[in-house]
């Protein structure tokens, strides 16, 4: 919402600094999102008056002035055809600053000097109109500021008004907030001079029809628009509004149109009520019906686009076909244009949710949808009415003709709230005396009647906010101001949910993963469709983000072509996140995830040794085999078919580890990772095992395998053959090459042998030895390698 | 002095000159402490070996040949102490040039929105707050209705809303996890809500479709407005500064009731007003309010008997305040310049 300052000074008669309105505007709930300042560059400029006009004496279309500033008579060259002694302009003396950083210099033209300019509209940046100097209807003397003389001087506020105030979508409404809080009223200017009989006021019809100046107009659709006021307006003229008015509108940021669009404007960014001015001569009847759209009709719109309308919209029809589609915008084929005489001027409540439903419908936003949606003061719309047409025979001339018409079958009753005392205070937390709380709200315009220990308030109805007891606890504090309530810790009894187990979980991950110097990343969720079971949004962005990710890892591989397209090589990193699969219920299925990519160096460079070398998959299978014991603690890792998989009883597989294929840059180094779904379980702690007493013994073993038999395979066959005293054992060497046959490889193991309780004989181990060696072969058929 | 006496005293003298020039020329330590061994070694140094020979010398004799065996002790041992000041003097240290780079290992550094959303989680958990999460894909019901939003309410439009289908959605904020918590557990309740959210606004410098919250819900007997303040102001001085100045405006959302949005005095200017703080020297840090009686109506929590408050706080933006992040699309580029500057990272 955009508001002029000025204005808002005007109705509370009182002046407002800028600063004060960006102190006060914020506390009250509507923060000020900026400022802008308005003809505030016009402070040099003056009120002269024209004394004398004669012809330059060197150029036909130059005049010699001589200009009365107050302070002096000076000469002034003026190229304007319509300077005309007696009257005043905007003079700029020499010396003066104009708007864009003129500075004005006593100049010789064609001979004369000038002491200064007589002003056009333009070079005050008050309009485009450049043909003349602006000639100004004033009685201040010369030499008054001309910012005195003509009160234009502005701050225009852009105002972020939260979707529950439509009250405060206007002049008056954010005048009457403040005014709560500075202890002062609201008071509408008149528009027509004194001893003028003001308009007549709308009579209410009986029941859902009612007629005006011969004109029928009735509700069909009470559920869209439950109140319905429409006055006819003959002899009026269209044409540009006068100063003052395009003036207010320019400063709340409304461009003038002409003076019956102007005054319709002007009355909605006054009192917040939307109006429309049909013209009466293209309404087939003439008539108004409020009724439902037709199937399959339509609507040309203001804007010069075809609607097609639905049954679920409002229209105001004329006998045959919709003219508006209620509160959101009038028709092309009734609007009000340079020739209309008579006006048929609508001022109507609209349901709130009808008319957001239809604004979405159409994505047609405007002005009035915003206001209709929000909820208008229904019970204001006769003044509303009255004060519109007020101002029309101001700006347009012309009659009211007949007494306007109010229809409104169903009227709303008053809200009436009780306000119990023990519950001000039981939520705010501080005893309020309820003498300040009757005054807040009769501040805020409630009518409030104390009853034993509770108050009955009226709200008024331009806050259809205020339904239920917490809503006046909360004006309360609002006025009062948030400051007062102390900030003070009281005691409180602890909650009883249990931290959730997969935030401790993700945090374990995490601790591991960057302790083995990988760096979690974020990514977005959305992205291109990579799965078949990938989610599809139902209003997306774009294609590219189009779809929830199943997997984590194609966005990680996206983001390593990110690192490589910026040169770096080493690329470390993971993320933990939620994945979606399509499923069979209404929602997705979520999983957690955790993944991670390496591309790049094993460690960091070092003086000491030559480069270190590049990651593979032993690298990953330490990521891999990190996360599965956090968070798949039953999970076995095994090799499959080049990679390494998780998976748990009954073969599922819940993760994988390998080389990722990417768009890689020759420099770069090969791309690994892994995805794992977690499962959520509470972490198993440590039990210790006592520390060994005895001495250990250790045996080499090496053995030569074929190719297609596993390591894992034969370990676990070198422990079930070697019996209880092998504590250990490991590969620690791995041979291929001559003289081993081809399709063969020697993979060394160490033994640790231990027992308990006693330092082990060589004969033990021996024997021991023996027996692992009997097992792979019986297991196998492989053999310990010749010395 | 008796002849034995004589002769030992010579080869004292002979085993001095031998000693000191063996030291002067040893090449290095491991040179020195040979040596050293030899002549003075407590077992078989040759002038050791002199000295426990005294006991079987006459007394006239053992009292000249020990004055010179002590003396002949005494200067080897000094030129033994001279030989290695110059050694160490003239030789590099064994251990190396220690201004050369030590040996690094890869570090990992936690996400920034990590990092503050562990550290918001943390000061509330000193409060009694225990972590609570949901599902990012939700009900209609959740995200919207249940907390007061009702059908075709203008507060919807605050929202910008992915729809997954009819009734389904992606959660706008982190408060459908409030719904979940209330039907799961009577208070008291004393949590924090941590996790992804979605709105449907495109990536520019200052919005993401994707962000993280971390909302905060208290439900108990006797809690205020002041409680609300008290645990808002303790974080605010915990998260920021100690002294930092704290503001509650008045605002409006439909699940709080009072509603408020908190700012503190501006992290880059403190107060002066600057560009980042539109000049009014203040910043938004989050909303919050008194849990509106409809929210706990729809949860059926008996709205008479108990009161609550709830936060809801942008992480995303917290993150960019707290690290002078200048663009939220570094925080999802996962660009490694970015997340190595983390590494040391509080």
């Amino acid at each position: 919402m955009k508001a002029s300052l000025r204005w808002i000074s005007d109705l509370l008669e009182t002046p407002l600094g800028a600063r004060e309105a960006l102190e006060r505007f914020p506390m009250l709930g509507v923060p000020v999102d900026g400022t802008e300042t308005l003809h505030q560059d016009l402070g040099q400029v003056i009120v002269a008056e024209v004394l004398e006009v004669a012809r330059h004496p060197n150029a036909d279309r130059l005049s010699l002035c001589k200009v009365n500033t107050g302070s002096a008579v000076v000469s002034v060259v003026c190229g304007a055809t319509n300077v005309t002694a007696g009257r005043r302009y905007p003079f700029a003396a020499v010396g003066t600053t104009l708007p864009g950083g003129l500075v004005l210099e006593r100049r010789k033209i064609r001979g004369e000097y000038s002491e200064g300019m007589l002003c056009s509209a333009r070079e005050l940046r008050l309009g485009d109109e450049h043909e003349g100097i602006l000639e100004l209807d004033t009685a201040a003397p010369p030499g008054t500021p001309f910012l005195d003389a003509v009160p234009i001087a502005d701050t225009r506020l852009e105002l972020d008004v939260t979707p529950n105030r439509p009250d405060l979508l206007c002049h008056v409404g954010l005048a009457r907030d403040l005014g709560a809080a500075l202890g002062r009223h609201v008071k509408l200017p008149a528009f027509a001079a004194a001893g003028v009989p003001p308009p007549p006021r709308a009579a209410r019809a009986a029941g859902a029809a009612g007629t005006t100046a011969g004109v029928r107009v009735a509700i069909e659709d009470a559920g869209g628009c439950p109140r319905y006021l429409a006055a006819v307006l003959r002899g009026a003229t269209v044409r540009p509004s006068p100063a003052w008015l395009r003036q207010r509108l320019e400063a709340a940021g409304s461009r003038s149109i002409n003076n019956i669009v102007d005054a319709t404007n002007y009355i909605l960014l006054e009192v917040g009520q939307p109006l429309h001015a049909f013209d009466l001569a293209k309404l087939a009847g003439p008539a108004i019906v409020v009724r439902t759209a037709r199937p399959g009709e339509a609507l040309v719109t203001l804007d010069g686009v075809r609607r097609p309308l639905t049954p679920a919209m409002t229209v105001i029809a004329d006998q045959h076909d919709a003219q508006a589609v209620a509160g959101v915008m009038g028709g092309a084929a009734s609007e009000v244009s340079a020739g209309t005489t008579d006006i048929l001027l609508e001022c109507a409540y609209f349901d709130p949710r009808r008319t957001r439903a239809t604004r979405r419908a159409l994505g047609l936003a405007t002005e009035a949808s915003h206001r209709f949606e929000r909820g208008i003061d229904h019970d204001a719309l006769p003044d509303h009415l009255a004060r519109a047409l007020d101002l029309l025979l101001h700006v347009a001339g012309g009659a009211v003709d007949g007494v306007p018409v109010d229809v409104y079958p169903s009227p709303f009753p008053p809200t009436t709230i009780f306000l119990r005392d023990r519950r001000v205070s039981h939520l705010l937390g501080v005893e309020l005396p309820r003498t300040e709380v009757e005054r807040v709200l009769t501040a805020l315009g409630c009518v409030v009647s104390p009853k034993e220990d509770r108050l009955a308030v009226q709200v008024p109805t331009y806050r259809p906010d205020l339904t239920r007891e917490v809503d006046l606890i909360e004006e309360v504090a609002r006025i009062v101001g948030y400051e007062r309530f102390p900030d003070e810790m009281r005691p409180q009894r602890p909650g009883v949910v249990p931290d959730a187990p997969a935030e401790q979980l993700a945090g374990r991950l995490r601790r591991v993963l960057t302790a083995l110097g990988v760096h979690e990343a974020i990514l977005s969720s959305l992205g291109p469709r990579h799965d078949e079971r990938c989610v599809e949004l139902a209003n997306p962005l774009s294609q590219d983000e189009g779809y929830l990710r199943a997997a984590l890892l194609p966005g990680l591989v996206r983001r390593v072509e990110h690192n490589w397209r910026m040169q770096q090589r080493e690329v470390r990193l993971f993320e933990i996140g939620t994945v979606f699969l399509r499923s069979a219920g209404p929602l997705p299925e979520e999983q957690l995830h955790v993944a991670a990519v390496l591309s790049g160096a094993t460690r960091p460079p070092h003086w000491s040794e030559p480069a270190p070398p590049d990651a593979d998959l032993f690298d990953v299978k330490l990521l891999f085999e990190a996360a599965v014991a956090e968070a798949r603690p039953g999970a076995a890792v095994v090799a499959e078919a080049g990679r390494l998989v998780a998976k748990e009883a009954g073969d599922r597989q819940v993760g994988w580890a390998g080389e990722l294929s990417a768009d890689r840059p020759a420099w770069s180094a090969p791309l690994y990772g892994f995805e794992l779904e977690v499962l959520v379980t509470a972490p198993v702690p440590v039990q210790l095992r006592p520390l060994p007493a005895w001495p250990v013994v250790e045996q080499d073993v090496a053995l030569v395998l074929p190719e297609t038999l596993a390591a894992a395979v034969v370990e676990a066959s070198l422990r079930a053959g070697a019996g209880p005293l092998l504590e250990s054992l490991w590969p620690f060497d791995e041979y291929r090459g001559a003289p081993l046959q081809p399709g063969t490889r020697s993979v060394a193991w160490r033994l640790v042998f231990r027992a308990a309780d006693r330092t082990l004989r060589d004969a033990e181990v021996e024997a021991a030895v023996t027996g692992a060696l009997a097992e792979v072969e019986r297991r196998h058929g492989v053999h310990r390698r010749e010395a | 002095m008796s002849d034995q006496a004589a002769d030992l005293v010579a080869a004292l003298a002979g085993l001095q000159a031998e000693a000191e020039q063996a030291l002067r020329s040893a090449p290095d330590g491991d040179a020195l402490q040979r040596l050293k061994t030899d002549f003075l070694g407590r077992k078989a140094g040759r002038v050791t070996a002199i000295l426990k020979s005294l006991p079987t010398l006459e007394p006239g004799a053992r009292r000249a040949v020990g004055q010179a065996a002590n003396q002949t002790k005494a200067a080897i041992e000094q030129v033994l102490a001279e030989a290695e000041a110059a050694l160490a003097a003239k030789a590099p240290p064994a251990v190396g040039d220690l201004t050369m780079p030590a040996r690094p290992v890869w570090r990992g550094a936690l996400h920034p929105v990590t990092l503050v959303a562990t550290e918001i989680c943390e000061i509330f958990h000193e409060l009694g707050f225990t972590r609570a999460i949901g599902p990012e894909a939700e009900t209609e019901r959740n995200n919207f209705t249940a907390l007061n939003f009702p059908p075709e309410h203008p507060a919807l439009d605050m929202q910008p809303t992915f729809y997954l289908g009819a009734g389904t959605l992606l959660r706008s904020h982190t408060s459908p996890v409030q719904i979940r918590v209330m039907e799961a557990y009577r208070p008291p309740i004393r949590v924090t809500i941590p996790g992804r959210c979605y709105r449907r606004d495109p990536f520019d410098a200052s919005h993401a479709p994707v962000f993280t919250q971390v909302e905060g819900l208290c439900v108990d007997e006797g809690i205020s407005f002041v409680d609300l303040k008290a645990a808002i102001t303790f974080f605010a001085r915990r998260f920021f500064a100690s002294g930092v100045k704290v503001r509650f405006r008045p605002s409006f959302f439909p699940f709080t009731e009072p509603s408020a949005e908190v700012d503190v005095e501006c992290q880059l200017c403190h107060g002066s007003g600057c560009p980042a703080c539109k000049g009014t020297g203040w910043m938004e840090i989050l909303g919050c309010g008194m849990v509106d009686p409809a929210v706990f109506e729809a949860v059926g929590v008996d709205a008479e008997r108990y009161t609550g408050w709830a936060f809801g706080m942008g992480l995303d933006r917290a993150a960019m305040v707290r690290y002078r992040i200048p663009d939220i699309r570094m925080l999802f580029d996962a660009d490694m310049r970015f997340h190595r500057q983390f590494v040391d990272a509080v």
